[in-house]
Formats: structure tokens, C-alpha cells, sequence
């Protein structure tokens, strides 16, 4: 099985899945179309190499394995989308399959390069989803334009790839670990409490995709979905 | 006997009861002004204590003192520069660690201070108790609790601030950071040796660490030498944390404040939610809000217009009576006219909207601002506002706006960039205000049907929806997102409510009553030479051929310019004996959309230039007399199809 393989089922699941329920194998099948036959050999073979859970009859979903590769994987995706559409101007219904090819060769490094050539830009061209965040230990993007040039294989990279707050769900808590944005809204963001390290916890979020209410060092806060989804978090474990 | 004089600052957060206090402290005794050259609100109030003359400046409400918004830089310079005798930093105890990082921030700037710590009754209810002697020990800053919308401390906090000012301050703690920012800190203080600037040596230092323009652009005149030191040692700190330096202070800031809250305060969370915490999850519920906003608005309005059309005509009988007094000052004639007609009916006319209409709504909506409540529509609206490139915040002058539109674009100095102000200011010329709707109800609810008034109302959400989508697509730039604080809910002090209405009725009086009585005047005038009549027939093609309206609106429309409800008025007197049943249903429909489109009133478009500048003010007023004209001739044509 080759690593592109690989690669376009694990960010299948990782776009197909909703709350951590399995996904079924109809579904799956359907998003290749292809016959469920095969998609069932499949996900077999990625159970054993620990990157999903299947279980026959319910379906598949990712382990935090197989999230973390997926999850660069739709980094890379949509961070060349937004390469594809913003600097070689082509168009937004095309660059999706465009992408697709290009995502497996794009190397890490390569990668990082891109982000800040972009700007870390927080949304991709087509379907506005958010950009996951990278594994460099850094706290804010200023930081990682600033300091790439030092060696951080050294200071090493995150274990973990923290989420955008916006993901997480009514009463889940984090860490701040990484805010995306300029130096103002950082200043405002820090001046409210929201600092590296700073805990948050979920209340709710307003419906139709509003803005989120957090608790963050005893206050309540209201912030925008533009808001949410640059700010990153390392989600506690219950 | 002279007495002495003396200056104290009030500074804290959003939301902490700053203006309670400072309301409790100079009672009716103050005025608000603008900050000298910026749109900054600069509160001001004196009284008289223990032969002192105490002169209080409320500043605005602030989370720190960064260069983040002209709020901050104003707070931060008055401090530096003017030196009050004393701060009073007003404190949220229910959020105590939030607020001791702007505490932090004031200390740093060496100002003698102390600390009002406020809202002990609602920290108390969320089970958060404050060791006052323990935090005056932390802090090093004398610590006054307060209830202010009971008025409890208040008289210990001034006694307080006296005996600080007379003993001078000694005891204030220094924050201190971790090693490697101490290290440099104390590097470029020494660099700065001799020189004199308004801010303290070790607060530059911070600051020039911290990457703050403003001091940096200050510092690189008197001693450029500081400012690249500074920058080599920034990048020293940030090569040591990983961290940009900024982020570095601030979240060390950040630990001393947790660090003293943790040991000033003792936390029982009770095990129920206490009463503020359920309104809160019901106000914002995702189905429950909606419905308890929308009908809470809805019956808001019912019962401000209900109340609103009753003494209106009682206030407007009993004014005209005084026309014969008048009639008998001035005669008939030219001058008697002029005089009536022109002045004395622009006063009528102002008094019987103000008063009515703006004042009631006013003190409701500041009610529900003072209690927390509109931060709660802000955060159901945010959504929908992002729509037209605004954020939830921006409701709130739209809210003002059905008052009366000149205080609503005022108030859109709440939002942060200068793309935004634009666009708020443009909607809420659009939402129809007392005078819209004293228009829209005395024509079209009175004779066709109220429903049909409702009708015209949600058409104009419509509008402003669709015209301020336009207009974000039009104004380049990134909408900026909602960080807004939902402080905990709290009984809404009446004073405070009071003195916000009178202040937002003093920006109407200050601004509309001029215009209206010289407008009215001019108007008479033409009226009184003949003018009128032909400048109506000029309008004809527009009034007659394409609105299909009578002759006469022409010369209603242009006293609509001065205030909207005037050209009902004039539109009743002028069709009479027949009165405005002369009109068709249609035409009816036709003159109220154009009455509520076609043109910010004289007043509010004053207020746009002062806030946006004359050439986006006569851009907004040309557009929406295009738009309301088109608007109406495509109305009577289509109503024409179905009638």
C-alpha cells in the first residue's frame, strides 16, 4: 500500500468524522466510490499499522495516530489551496484537485516555507476550513517568522498538534499553545487573560456558527468565530 | 478661605461600577467632554471634602495599558503627563485576577494609587472572599471594598484617598520579573540615566522590551542608544524563552496577578448556580435567548410608542396653545410668522420627540446596558451582524438608532477600526428612528392596518441587511472578530442609568435643536415669500410623474430634511379639509418608505460628518436619496400589479 494511499484515507476519515463517532464503511465508500469490499480490506490494514480503530459493522475512526498524520496532510492540502488560488491565481473550484496531487510530495519543511510565505493564513479558498496549526514549538506565528532560522529540530517539536478552540465541544478545556494572527489582536488577546499556558474552558457556543462563549482566568468572554479559530489549544484529556 | 485643590483619577476595567462610583462621588456636579483633539469621552465631576476641592476624572474603561486602542494611550499619558494626586484603581473582585493585571500595570507606572475593590457582594454570591489586609500587604497599595450601587465604602474610599495623598505613598511593591527580563530591564534602565521623560526609567525599560511604538518613537530622540539595546536584549530574551518578548512580559505579568489573587482570595464555589449565573445561560440559551430578546425588544417598543403617541399629543396641545401669546407678542405679519412658525414650532417639534420618544427609550436601554444585558444581545447577534461585516457589538448603536439616529452614530465609536465605525454608522442611518416611526404608524398603521405597518418594519431590517452587505463589499478590508467581556449580571444603578440618558439627550439638544430651529426658520422664510410652490413643481417629475404622488409632497419632503415627522405633519395640514385619507392605501405605502429612506435628517447628517468627515457624510446622504427614490418608484409600481 503506498503512502499516498495511506494518506487520502486517513484524511478521508478525518474529514468525514463528526464528534469522534465511527464512521461506516458505506460512508467511506461512497467518498471514493468504490465498493465497500475494498474499503473494508483497507481499513484492515490500517488498523494494524495503529492508525484507526475499525470494528466491523460499526465502522472506523481515527486513533491520535492516525489524527496527527491526517492532520498534516489537510494542513498541507489546504495550505497549498491557499497557494494555488492567492499567488498562481487559479481557480477556486480547481484547486482542490489540484491539491490533492501536490499534498503527498510537499515535504515538512517545504511546508513551514509556505505558511510563512502566505502569511499563515487561517482559512483554505474553497470551503473556509480552518488551517490546522503546525508542530513548531512556537507560540504565535511572529515567533516563527522571527526565530526559523535557529535550529529547532534542537528545541524539538510539539508532541501533540494543538486545535483551534472553535473544535472543541460544550464544557472541554485547554491549554493556550498557540495563537495565529498580528501583533494587535495578540496584544488584545493577551491583555484579556489569553496567554501561552493559560487555561480555557468551553461554555457554549452561540447557534448558526456564532461566536463562543469561554471562561479564561475566572472571566467570562465572548469571542467571534474569527476569534476562535485562530486561537489553539492543547485539549485536556478527561 | 481658599480651598486646596486636588486631582484624582478614576481607572479600571470595562463593567467594574467605575461610573457608580464616580457618580456617587460628584452627584450632579460633572461633564462630559472629549479628550482634547481625539473622539475619546472625557468624564469630569468636582466636589468638596474635608476643605479640599477634589476635581475627579473618570477615565475610560480599559483592560490594559498597551497601545492597543486610543482609549489606552489617553489613559496611559493623562497619568504620565498630568500627574493626578492619586489614582483610584476600581477593581472587579469577582474577577480578581483579571483586574490586578491592569492594577500591575498602574503600579509600574509609579502613580500614587489605591484600590477600590468593588462588587464584593457579587464575588461573595460566586464564592469568592477577599482578604483585604493580605492583598494591601501583596500590593503594597492601600485597599478600600466597596458596594458602590449600595454606596457602601464609599466615604472610607475618599478618606482613604486623602490620608494617601497627605502622607505621600511609600509602600507600593515593585512587580518584579523573572531573572532574565530583570536582568535587562535594569540594562537599559541604565542606558537611560539622565534622561527626562514623562514615564518612569524601569516603565520604559518594560515598555521598550515589551516592543511599544509610541514610548520607542519618544526614547530613539532623547537617547536612541536605549532603543537599539533594547532591541539587541529582546532578542536575547527571545532567543532564551522561545518566545516573542512581548508574550514573555505579559504572561509574566500575567503570573504575578494570578499569584496574588490565589493568595488574597479564598474560593467556596457554591454548589448551585447562584441567580446571575442562570439568567445568563438562559439569556444566551441558543433557543431561549432568541425568543426572550425578540420579545423583550418587541415589548419595549410597544410600550415606549404607546406611551411615546399619547403625551406627544398632549405635550403638542398644550404647546400650541401658546400661539395666540405669540400672535398677540408679534402679529401676524411676516415677523409673527417667522416667529411662530419658524421658531416656536422647531422647538414644539423638538420638545414632542424628545420627550416622549427618546427619553423613555433611553433610560430603558441603558437599564439593560447597565445590567449586562446588552452584551448578551451582542453575543446572539454577533452572527448575523458578521453578515454585513460588523461584529455583535455594533447592535448597540443600531439599537440607539430607533431613539433617534444622531446619539446611534455617536455611538459607534464602540467598534475598533475606523472601516467599521463607517459601516455601523451607514446601517444605523437606516433604521428608522422616533420620527420614522411616529410616520410609518401615523400613516400606514393608522389607516391601512397595523399589521401592514409591522410589514414595513421588517422590510426595513431587509434594507439594512442588503444595503450593509453592499457596503461591506464595497469598503475594503478584513471584518475584525467579537472579544467582548459577558460580565456577570447586576442589579442596573438608576443614577447611572439617569446620567447616561441626560448625557445622550444633551448630544440631541446640543446637536438637532440648533439645526431644527434655523432649518424651520428657513423653510418659513421661503414659505413666507412664496418659494415653496415652485420648487415643489420643480420636483414634480420626481413627487408627480415617477413616486405618483400629489404635488404638495414635494414641499413635505423638504421639511422631512429637517426632521422626519414634520412632513406628516405638514403632509396632513396641507391635503386638508380632506386630511390625509386623500391619499390612496398605495400612496400611503409609497410616502412612507421614501419618508424612511430617502435622507439622513439635518441633524444626523452633522453627526456623520463630525464623526466620518464631510465627504463619506455626503456620499451616505446622495446615496440614500437615490436609493429611497428608486425604492419608491418601484414600490408603486409594483403594489400598482396587485391592487
Amino acid at each position: 500500500m503506498s503512502s499516498k494511499g495511506v494518506e487520502d484515507y486517513l484524511k478521508a476519515l478525518y474529514i468525514l468524522s463528526r464528534n469522534g463517532e465511527p464512521i461506516s464503511t458505506t460512508e467511506i465508500a461512497e467518498h471514493f466510490k468504490i465498493a465497500p469490499a475494498s474499503v473494508t480490506e483497507m481499513l484492515k490494514k490500517l488498523a494494524k499499522k495503529g492508525y484507526v480503530k475499525y470494528s466491523p459493522y460499526h465502522g472506523a475512526h481515527l486513533t491520535s495516530k492516525g489524527f496527527q498524520v491526517a492532520e498534516k496532510i489537510a494542513r498541507k492540502h489546504r495550505l497549498l489551496e491557499r497557494f494555488l488560488h492567492d499567488v498562481l491565481r487559479i481557480r477556486e473550484d480547481k484547486v482542490h484537485s489540484e491539491a490533492c496531487e501536490m499534498e503527498h510530495a510537499l515535504s515538512d519543511e517545504a511546508e513551514e516555507s509556505l505558511c510563512r510565505f502566505l502569511k499563515h493564513p487561517d482559512l483554505c479558498p474553497d470551503d473556509s476550513k480552518i488551517i490546522p496549526a503546525c508542530d513548531l514549538p512556537f507560540s504565535t506565528c511572529e515567533e516563527c517568522v522571527e526565530l526559523h532560522k535557529k535550529d529547532f529540530e534542537e528545541s524539538g517539536r510539539r508532541q501533540q498538534i494543538p486545535v483551534s478552540i472553535s473544535q472543541l465541544k460544550k464544557g472541554e478545556r485547554g491549554k493556550v499553545s498557540f495563537i495565529r494572527g498580528e501583533h494587535k489582536v495578540l496584544q488584545r488577546l493577551s491583555d484579556m487573560g489569553l496567554t501561552p499556558g493559560t487555561e480555557v474552558t468551553v461554555v457554549k457556543s452561540a447557534p448558526f456558527h456564532g461566536p463562543l462563549e469561554i471562561l479564561v482566568r475566572g472571566s467570562r468572554l465572548a469571542l467571534g468565530r474569527g476569534m476562535t479559530e485562530i486561537i489553539f489549544v492543547e485539549a485536556e484529556k478527561e | 478661605v481658599t480651598q486646596k485643590k486636588l486631582i484624582i483619577a478614576l481607572a479600571g476595567n470595562a463593567n467594574v461600577g467605575k461610573s457608580v462610583i464616580f457618580n456617587y462621588l460628584t452627584g450632579l456636579h460633572q461633564h462630559i467632554g472629549n479628550w482634547p483633539g481625539k473622539t475619546v469621552e472625557r468624564a469630569e465631576g468636582t466636589l468638596s471634602f474635608k476643605g479640599y476641592t477634589i476635581d475627579i476624572v473618570d477615565l475610560p474603561g480599559i483592560y490594559s495599558l498597551s497601545t492597543y486602542s486610543l482609549e489606552e494611550l489617553v489613559s496611559r499619558k493623562y497619568i504620565a503627563v498630568e500627574r493626578p494626586d492619586l489614582v483610584i484603581n476600581v477593581v472587579d473582585a469577582s474577577v480578581l485576577e483579571r483586574n490586578l493585571f491592569f492594577t500591575l500595570q498602574l503600579m509600574e507606572l509609579e502613580t500614587p494609587m489605591i484600590v477600590a475593590l468593588n462588587q464584593v457582594d457579587i464575588a461573595k454570591r460566586k464564592g469568592i472572599e477577599i482578604d483585604t489586609e493580605k492583598l494591601e500587604q501583596l500590593l503594597g497599595v492601600p485597599v478600600v471594598q466597596t458596594v458602590a450601587t449600595k454606596g457602601i465604602g464609599i466615604s472610607q474610599l475618599l478618606e482613604m484617598a486623602i490620608k494617601a495623598i497627605e502622607k505621600g505613598q511609600t509602600t507600593r511593591r515593585e512587580v518584579r520579573y523573572g531573572e532574565e527580563v530583570e536582568e535587562r530591564i535594569a540594562k537599559i534602565t541604565e542606558t537611560l540615566q539622565g534622561i527626562q521623560f514623562y514615564y518612569p526609567r524601569r516603565y520604559v525599560a518594560i515598555k521598550l522590551l515589551e516592543g511599544d511604538e509610541e514610548i520607542a518613537r519618544e526614547i530613539a530622540k532623547l537617547a536612541p542608544q536605549a532603543v537599539n539595546t533594547a532591541k539587541e536584549l529582546t532578542g536575547e530574551i527571545e532567543n532564551l524563552h522561545g518566545h516573542a518578548c512581548s508574550t514573555v512580559i505579559t504572561s509574566e505579568r500575567y503570573e504575578v496577578a494570578g499569584r496574588v489573587a490565589r493568595q488574597a482570595q479564598k474560593l467556596v464555589p457554591p454548589l448551585k448556580p447562584t441567580a446571575e449565573e442562570r439568567l445568563h445561560n438562559l439569556t444566551t440559551h441558543r433557543i431561549a435567548g432568541y425568543l426572550i430578546m425578540i420579545s423583550s425588544l418587541l415589548l419595549i417598543f410597544y410600550a415606549i410608542f404607546t406611551f411615546g403617541n399619547y403625551t406627544s399629543d398632549l405635550l403638542s396641545n398644550l404647546l400650541n396653545r401658546l400661539e395666540p401669546l405669540s400672535t398677540n407678542l408679534f402679529g401676524t405679519g411676516i415677523v409673527g410668522s417667522l416667529v411662530w412658525g419658524g421658531v416656536a414650532e422647531g422647538l414644539i417639534a423638538g420638545v414632542t420627540v424628545a420627550l416622549p420618544y427618546i427619553i423613555p427609550f433611553y433610560i430603558v436601554l441603558y437599564f439593560l446596558e447597565d445590567s449586562g444585558y446588552l452584551s448578551r444581545i451582542a453575543f446572539l447577534m454577533d452572527n448575523a451582524m458578521h453578515k454585513i461585516g460588523l461584529h455583535g457589538k455594533a447592535f448597540i448603536p443600531m439599537m440607539l438608532g430607533y431613539g433617534c439616529n444622531v446619539p446611534a452614530c455617536l455611538g459607534c465609536r464602540i467598534m475598533e477600526t475606523k472601516r467599521e465605525r463607517t459601516l455601523a454608522a451607514f446601517v444605523t442611518t437606516l433604521v428608522p428612528c422616533a420620527a420614522r416611526t411616529v410616520i410609518i404608524l401615523g400613516l400606514v398603521g393608522r389607516f391601512i392596518g397595523i399589521q401592514w405597518a409591522l410589514v414595513l418594519y421588517v422590510f426595513d431590517l431587509f434594507v439594512i441587511f442588503a444595503l450593509g452587505r453592499l457596503a461591506f463589499r464595497v469598503l475594503p478590508g478584513e471584518p475584525s472578530a467579537l472579544i467582548m467581556e459577558m460580565s456577570d449580571y447586576r442589579r442596573p444603578d438608576l443614577k447611572t442609568v439617569l446620567k447616561e440618558t441626560w448625557f445622550r439627550l444633551a448630544e440631541f439638544i446640543k446637536i438637532a435643536f440648533p439645526l431644527i430651529i434655523v432649518g424651520s426658520l428657513v423653510i418659513k422664510a421661503a414659505d413666507v415669500f412664496g418659494l415653496l410652490n415652485p420648487v415643489a413643481n420643480l420636483l414634480s417629475p420626481v413627487t408627480v410623474a415617477w413616486l405618483g404622488l400629489p404635488v404638495i409632497t414635494g414641499i413635505t419632503l423638504i421639511f422631512g430634511v429637517l426632521r422626519k415627522e414634520l412632513s406628516l405633519i405638514l403632509l396632513a395640514a396641507l391635503l386638508a379639509p380632506t386630511g390625509l385619507q386623500a391619499l390612496t392605501p398605495v400612496q400611503m405605502v409609497v410616502f412612507t418608505l421614501v419618508a424612511m429612506f430617502y435622507i439622513p435628517c439635518v441633524a444626523t447628517i452633522s453627526a456623520l460628518v463630525r464623526e466620518l468627515g464631510g465627504k463619506k457624510a455626503l456620499f451616505i446622504t446622495l446615496f440614500e436619496i437615490a436609493f429611497a427614490i428608486i425604492l419608491g418608484g418601484v414600490a408603486l409600481r409594483v403594489l400598482t400589479l396587485f391592487t
